[in-house]
């Protein structure tokens, strides 16, 4: 049963503080993504996990074990933890096989049956085993690096924006392949990463850096769909805010009265609404009509802003998230509606 | 760092002799012995020859290289092989072969058109590499942005070549400042020939050292310059995909004149003293050649070199890391201090230890062990160069990875860091033993009596003009050179390769 207990950590370059007071908890066998704006502080927060950086204050847990606190720090040859840096940095010198393999015990390295497990969990050929690193695509490197740290079965595994320099079908297929190694593993995995696609796609857990601190922890879901507040709203995904009133029977806002849900007290509020629970239609007969501004087409769906052109949200601009096919022209008048609750920031 | 700090002291042997000398001497004496139109003379021949020989060296070593990695030049590996060859001959083999063609060698002319021809490669070697190593993507960009090829080559491919440059040229001139054989023979007095003639006439002069000194002030000079152009950028760097292939441009008309510039190059520096050596060889030795002198002569060289190159890179290594992993203003000074070693005159630094030896280890006094540390105190810039460029291989990330993995330090140096760097140590290795199985001044002064190397036993008889008598010894000379010359060669394609 390993779990990363973090507590109040906080590290200061100099002048600069980059930590502020982290607080976090990885359950044992899942996957947190730490999600944050590149200068956050997520991978110093990484390198504080692996003891290539020691804090100022606060506590790092291990598996129930203090391994680092204001006045000591295990060094990371003794922590067990599995570290895949971004570029990957495959020992050069060494083929796959001895690559995967280096962590393990000298009599285990010998034997290589670890090596063929190995590479068939992250879905790459045993062909590939005598290759050099300079022989594999960026893709297959980042695969090799992972079952190198896999290897010796760390008590948690720390990945540094592992497919940041992949594009972007490798990337997907690339984090699918690991995603679903550390699960067979039943490891442990902080993933650090600025792409907030794949932290919700790939993790358990996300935890929104902001700040030097952790914003918000929680599923993906709960990230999504009940930020703590506008900014990791906004980070996380498209958000309209308006201001609104909020009463026993729902928010007045620019849209009408809506549903909501969220910390809601009686009075004035923000709320928060994603575009993909706006719905458009005809025009004739709608409560809420708005003019088409313009559209961001993506093939799967498209954005639409436009303005709405009704009381009480005359001039306001939202944006809708709809289906590619049907989506909108700029200039159409659309008819729109809110599809469940707004959420209060 | 105590390792470090003890190789950096014994390289400062030799400076705190000429500084302790010189503080003796006090400083009406010291005046005295500066202040004369002689030394003046020394100082603007001095001056003159390095900016002369540099100069040509980088211009020549950096248009060679870039003819070699970036045209359609034919036979390219050739012209690799044979432009970093006139670094297995030493600089006094070449300034004899020379003169024993032509009188009219001697002189300021002379002086730069064979140390130019002797060191270039310092710097077509580390710049051929460097122009290897280059991502294309660069040039590109620069092209795409509407730059011609010239204004790419001046201001993408120059500026990113500099520290090879820098570097090469400043080795040029610290070997420049510390030449002996090659000036001597061709009789261009400089502070080093000038206090070679001090010492020889009045042992351990105060005249001499106050020279050494001024040597010494000037190859501080050149190392701070160095330093401060260079600045301090970490280039280590992990590549995860792999550079694509330079297009290489076309010579189209210029091949002729370009082939026929690389051809006089290599005759020049390579033709002209091998020829004359042959010549010799065949026509100057009236008697059968003397085996037993020349194999003890070779053994003897062997040896000291091999044991040179090991202990220095031993030496290099704890000071390199240092500066490269924690480039702090300590760290930096200790590898900055190993420097001054090299423009020291191998005299001085001769002398300095027998002086040390006399007074403090007498067993030490006239031993091989003596010489051999005189040679690690001389080459151990080379050492450090090496193992900085091979240090470079091995970015810290990879020790973080290796850490994680439950790999101790001590085992990470044995697993990762050295497998690394060995081929950069080995070339480090190599160029110590050339430059020690040819150095001639230290060893004419600290060999154990009654024995010879090569390039004792050449001066001894070219500088009585037995050009005959010495050409079986300068032969040899470059024959052991060959090996560890063509790994310096091979390995520095590898390096760019990696």
């Amino acid at each position: 049963m390993t779990s990363v207990v973090i507590r109040g950590l906080a590290l200061s370059f100099g002048e600069q503080r980059v930590l502020t007071g982290v607080d976090l908890d990885v359950p044992a066998s899942s996957t947190t993504a730490v999600l944050g704006p590149s200068g956050c502080g997520k991978t110093t927060l990484l390198r504080l996990i692996a003891g290539f950086l020691a804090p100022d204050e606060g506590t790092i847990h291990l598996g129930g074990e203090l391994v680092a606190d204001a006045t000591s720090s295990t060094p990371t040859a003794r922590r067990r933890v599995g570290y895949v840096p971004q570029e990957g940095a495959l020992f050069p010198h060494l083929d796959v096989a001895a690559n995967i393999a280096f962590g393990l015990a000298r009599a285990r390295r010998r034997s290589g049956d670890r090596v063929g497990d190995l590479l068939e969990l992250l879905g790459l050929s045993p062909s590939l085993a005598k290759r050099f690193p300079h022989e594999l695509s960026g893709g297959q490197q980042q695969r090799v690096a992972v079952a190198r740290a896999l290897a010796p079965d760390p008590a948690v595994v720390l990945l540094d924006e592992p497919f940041s320099s992949l594009d972007s079908g490798l990337r997907a297929d690339t984090g699918r392949a690991v995603l679903q190694a550390l699960r067979a593993t039943g490891a442990t995995a902080i993933l650090v990463t600025h792409d907030q696609d794949e932290a919700l796609s790939l993790a358990d857990q996300v935890a929104l850096m902001g700040g030097g601190r952790i914003a918000q922890a929680g599923t993906p879901r709960q990230i999504y769909q009940a930020p703590v507040d506008r900014a990791v709203a906004e980070f996380v995904g498209e958000a309209v805010v308006l201001p609104a009133v909020v009463s026993d029977a729902g928010a007045t806002c620019a849209l009408g009265l809506v549903d909501v849900q969220g910390p809601a007290t009686p009075g004035a509020a923000s709320v928060m609404i994603r575009p993909e629970q706006l719905r458009l239609g005809r025009s004739q007969g709608a409560q809420l009509v708005g003019r088409v501004l313009d559209v961001a087409y993506h093939g799967h769906d498209a954005s639409v802003r436009l303005r709405l052109a009704t009381d009480p949200g005359e001039g306001v601009d939202v944006v809708a998230r709809v289906d590619g096919a049907t989506a909108p022209s700029p200039g159409d008048l659309v008819g729109v509606s809110v599809q469940g609750p707004a959420w209060v920031v | 760092m105590a390792l470090a700090g003890l190789v950096v002291l014994l390289a400062l042997v030799p400076l705190a002799f000429v500084a302790a000398s010189t503080v003796s001497t006090g400083w009406d004496e010291a005046r005295r012995l500066l202040l004369r139109p002689r030394v003046g003379e020394l100082l603007a021949n001095t001056v003159r020859l390095v900016l002369g020989a540099v100069t040509a060296s980088a211009v020549i070593g950096t248009a060679a290289a870039w003819l070699v990695e970036r045209t359609d030049l034919p036979a390219r590996r050739v012209w690799t092989a044979l432009l970093g060859a006139p670094l297995a001959v030493p600089a006094f083999v070449n300034s004899y072969g020379w003169v024993s063609l032509t009188p009219r060698v001697e002189g300021y002319g002379g002086a730069v058109l064979i140390c130019t021809l002797s060191y270039f490669p310092l710097v077509f070697l580390p710049v051929a590499a460097t122009l290897r190593g280059l991502d294309p993507a660069l040039e590109e960009t620069a092209a795409s942005l509407g730059l011609g090829r010239w204004r790419v080559l001046r201001r993408v491919v120059l500026p990113q070549l500099r520290p090879a440059l820098l570097g090469g040229s400043l080795l040029v001139s610290l070997h420049l400042l510390a030449e002996f054989g090659a000036l001597q023979m061709l009789r261009f007095p400089t502070f080093t020939t000038a206090i070679y003639d001090q010492y020889r006439s009045s042992f351990n002069g105060p005249a001499a050292t106050a020279l050494a000194a001024v040597l010494v002030l000037l190859c501080l000079l050149l190392l701070v310059g160095e330093q401060r152009a260079r600045g301090d950028r970490r280039l280590a760097r992990v590549g995860s995909g792999a550079t694509r292939a330079t297009v290489r441009h076309r010579l189209h008309r210029w091949t002729t004149p370009a082939l026929a510039a690389a051809t006089a190059l290599g005759v020049l520096s390579l033709g002209v003293p091998v020829a004359s050596l042959g010549f010799w060889l065949l026509t100057g030795s009236p008697t059968s050649f003397p085996v037993a002198a020349l194999a003890s002569a070779t053994a003897m060289t062997l040896g000291l070199a091999a044991g040179a190159a090991a202990v220095t890179v031993l030496a290099a290594l704890p000071v390199a890391y240092l500066a490269v992993r924690y480039p702090r203003l300590a760290t930096v000074l200790l590898e900055r201090g190993t420097y001054t070693a090299n423009a020291l005159p191998g005299i001085v630094v001769a002398l300095a230890l027998v002086t040390v030896a006399i007074r403090w280890v007498q067993p030490a006094y006239q031993s091989a062990g003596l010489l051999v540390m005189a040679y690690v105190i001389m080459f151990l810039p080379r050492g450090v160069v090496s193992a900085r460029a091979a240090l470079a291989q091995a970015p810290p990330l990879l020790d973080d990875v290796s850490a994680s993995l439950g790999t101790s330090s001590l085992q990470t140096f044995r697993r990762v860091t050295l497998p690394l760097i060995a081929p950069g140590l080995a070339s480090g290795a190599a160029l110590v033993f050339i430059a020690a199985s040819t150095e001639l001044t230290a060893t004419l002064l600290l060999s154990p009596i009654g024995t010879r190397t090569l390039a004792t036993a050449f001066w001894s008889s070219s500088s009585s003009v037995a050009y005959g008598e010495a050409a079986p010894y300068a032969a040899l000379m470059i024959l052991v050179s060959i090996p560890a010359t063509y790994l310096l060669t091979r390995q520095a394609r590898r390096f760019a390769r990696a």
